[in-house]
């Protein structure tokens, strides 16, 4: 090979389309998530806000307003139809906030527990247990909540306090779900709090803090963004969640703010009009797309507000 | 991060005037210490108390027979043989389509992609629709895939004929085809784990050092030689240990399957298929088991859970265990990889 042959390949642009192809088949599959998005978004309203051809979507037949503020849903078709949404909405965020009780503090406590006190061979052993809790199906959540913690717990406890309990309730529903999040409350907590520098801790207690004090007033106010933000993922997963509460929220679109009895989420109406015999087209069917909407929208905010609230108040450290 | 005992335990005693302040704040330190001991074990306490409720709800139905059983009416004969072929062939699906274009996007994202406003775009994307609760994909599948299902049982129905350029007809083959199929439920149950498998597989990329990638550069190797025969074979514990993991997420997934019209009640595998010996002697099923309605594992326990009768809590907790013992199957396998992969690759 010659010296100017040389520098003629070197000096020549490769272009090689076998590249290109492959790279552009990569940005497909990468832009395939977009599209799910752009699916999703169009699926919902193309069924809810706006439909084409024959059928009606679902608010050309309810007004916004009455869907939003009515307070009793009962999704038949003909006249006899109430579409608020708000039993429903009362009902998910009753068990979300229930979840939340559950697992805030012991998730916290928990993430606490394992970057401040445990040793690290206690805490090899006990973040995989964690993300065992993590890996539970739902369904095996209804069930210990339906079969087990409403009758062997919840029911002989409140029995003390002379309380009735439904066998189908919110509280027990609540409680698993609490469970269920505890464990990404915990390792996102973890994540952050072991992320505040090591200075920090040890300057606290240069200065004779207790551990009490370097905890919870050193590094927990440090990680607070952190924190935040995990809770509220936790909550707006809490607030998804299916297959637990179908099985032990029961089915009665009733707005109550009784744990004891049982009440419908917007998640379980979802599976229960699925579920059902009604035409495709019916408004029973349609209502299963408005709902789907609300739910997509509330926990998109969530997750927005927690990942704003991670970016913006972050601390940063050298 | 554990600091060694500074404060906490000594008695500190010597140290006057201010002593029962000390002793109150050393006793708050140690009181708080125990309550985040409490909540951290409380929560290993439960999933033992999961544990063994279940295992003991089950006892009198847990028997062998139980896995090769079908589903019955009758408490005592009630199965999940057809579950766990319903959740085999959906799993088989899901990982067919959602590793390559999950691998597939994580490769973009993470070493072809340069910095622009649509890869951004994408990124935001994927962090948001990790957060969709899974429901609302079942929405998805039933309002698309099954749609599209059923327009396609209607056109090979063996009724229509095809006109091809005027020369000749073709009749349509009859498809075996149902709306709610496998298929159907395979590709919304992909959409359901694609985010984390994307995630999964751009840290396993991560986390390969860029010294490899300009070594192999350097030696002429174009960029996706680069990526083919190093970065993807260096990164692909990673990758399978997190795929196999976002996989065992999608067997106990249900709630997207239910929207979907998956079949709550049946005693039928997908293509009549009930034993591993019929998954090689009959290759006509075998093709017809994708387009076969089916049922799967977590929905057979949610039918069972919800069921009036109490013998069948006992039948529940039995599909819960083997559900159990499946997914522990898939994450020791997950973790084999795993450990097998870190004793090998060094850097």
């Amino acid at each position: 090979m010659t010296r100017s042959k040389t520098r003629a390949w070197a000096s020549r642009r490769v272009f090689r389309y076998d590249e290109k192809l492959i790279q552009s088949v990569l940005f497909l599959c990468a832009a395939l998530s977009v599209l799910t998005t752009a699916a999703i978004i169009m699926v919902l309203l193309g069924n809810a806000v706006y439909a084409s051809g024959a059928k009606k979507a679902f608010f050309e037949q309810v007004s916004l307003w009455q869907f939003l503020t009515g307070t009793h849903w009962k999704p038949v078709d003909g006249p006899a139809g109430r579409f608020g949404m708000i039993p429903l909405v009362s009902g998910t965020f009753m068990v979300a906030l229930i979840a939340s009780l559950v697992s805030v503090p012991t998730g916290l406590g928990a993430a606490i527990y394992m970057s401040e006190y445990a040793a690290p061979r206690e805490r090899e052993i006990l973040k995989p247990v964690l993300e065992v809790l993590a890996g539970i199906p739902s369904v095996i959540y209804g069930f210990f909540a339906l079969k087990f913690i409403t009758p062997y717990i919840l029911k002989p406890a409140l029995s003390l306090f002379g309380l009735e309990l439904g066998t189908f309730n919110t509280l027990s529903a609540g409680i698993v779900v609490g469970i269920m999040v505890t464990p990404l409350i915990a390792s996102l907590s973890e994540d952050v709090i072991r992320s505040v520098p090591r200075s920090l801790r040890e300057a606290a207690y240069a200065l004779g803090s207790t551990r009490f004090d370097v905890s919870a007033r050193v590094v927990v106010p440090a990680a607070l963004s952190g924190i935040l933000a995990a809770f509220l993922l936790a909550f707006s997963r809490a607030i998804g969640e299916t297959m637990a509460v179908v099985i032990a929220g029961g089915q009665q679109p009733i707005a109550t703010l009784n744990p004891l009895r049982g009440a419908q989420t917007m998640t379980s109406f979802m599976v229960h009009a699925s579920t059902g015999d009604s035409a495709a087209d019916s408004i029973s069917r349609m209502s299963i797309y408005a709902i789907g909407i609300a739910l997509f929208v509330i926990t998109l905010t969530i997750n927005l507000i927690s990942g704003w609230i991670l970016r913006r108040f972050r601390e940063v450290y050298q | 991060m554990s600091l060694p005992n500074l404060a906490g335990t000594q008695s500190v005693s010597f140290i006057s005037g201010a002593d029962g302040r000390i002793r109150r704040r050393l006793l708050l330190s140690r009181v708080f210490a125990g309550t985040c001991r409490f909540a951290t074990y409380s929560a290993m306490a439960v999933l033992v108390v999961l544990l063994v409720a279940i295992f003991y709800s089950s006892i009198g139905r847990l028997s062998p027979d139980f896995v090769t059983n079908t589903n019955s009416a009758n408490p005592e004969k009630a199965g999940m043989l057809a579950g766990l072929w319903g959740s085999f062939w959906l799993i088989l699906f899901t990982s067919l389509f959602s590793v390559p274009v999950g691998v597939g996007s994580a490769v973009y994202l993470e070493e072809i992609a340069r910095d622009n406003f649509f890869v951004r775009i994408i990124k935001v994307n994927l962090a948001n629709l990790a957060g969709v609760p899974s429901i609302v994909y079942g929405i998805l599948g039933y309002t698309v895939f099954r749609t599209f299902a059923a327009t396609l049982s209607i056109w090979f129905d063996g009724n229509h004929v095809v006109g091809v350029l005027g020369l000749f007809r073709v009749r349509l083959a009859k498809l075996p085809l149902y709306e709610d199929n496998v298929l159907v439920g395979a590709l919304t149950l992909t959409l359901v784990i694609l985010p984390t498998v994307i995630a999964a597989s751009q840290e396993a990329l991560r986390s390969v050092p860029s010294s490899i990638r300009v070594a192999s550069l350097a030696l002429g190797a174009t960029r996706w030689q680069t990526i083919w025969r190093q970065v993807i074979p260096a990164a692909l514990p990673g990758i399978s240990t997190g795929v196999i993991l976002s996989t065992s997420r999608a067997i106990g997934e249900a709630a997207p399957l239910i929207m979907l019209g998956a079949l709550t009640y049946t005693s039928m595998c997908p293509g009549n298929i009930d034993s591993p010996v019929k998954l090689l002697t009959r290759p006509g099923q075998v093709l017809h088991a994708p387009l076969d309605q089916f049922t799967a594992m977590p929905i057979e326990i949610y039918d069972w859970s919800k069921h009036p009768e109490p013998q069948f809590t006992a039948v529940a907790a039995s599909g819960i265990v083997v559900l159990l013992v499946v997914l522990l199957a898939i994450n020791s396998v997950a973790m084999i990889v795993r450990h097998y992969a870190s004793r090998r690759m060094k850097w």
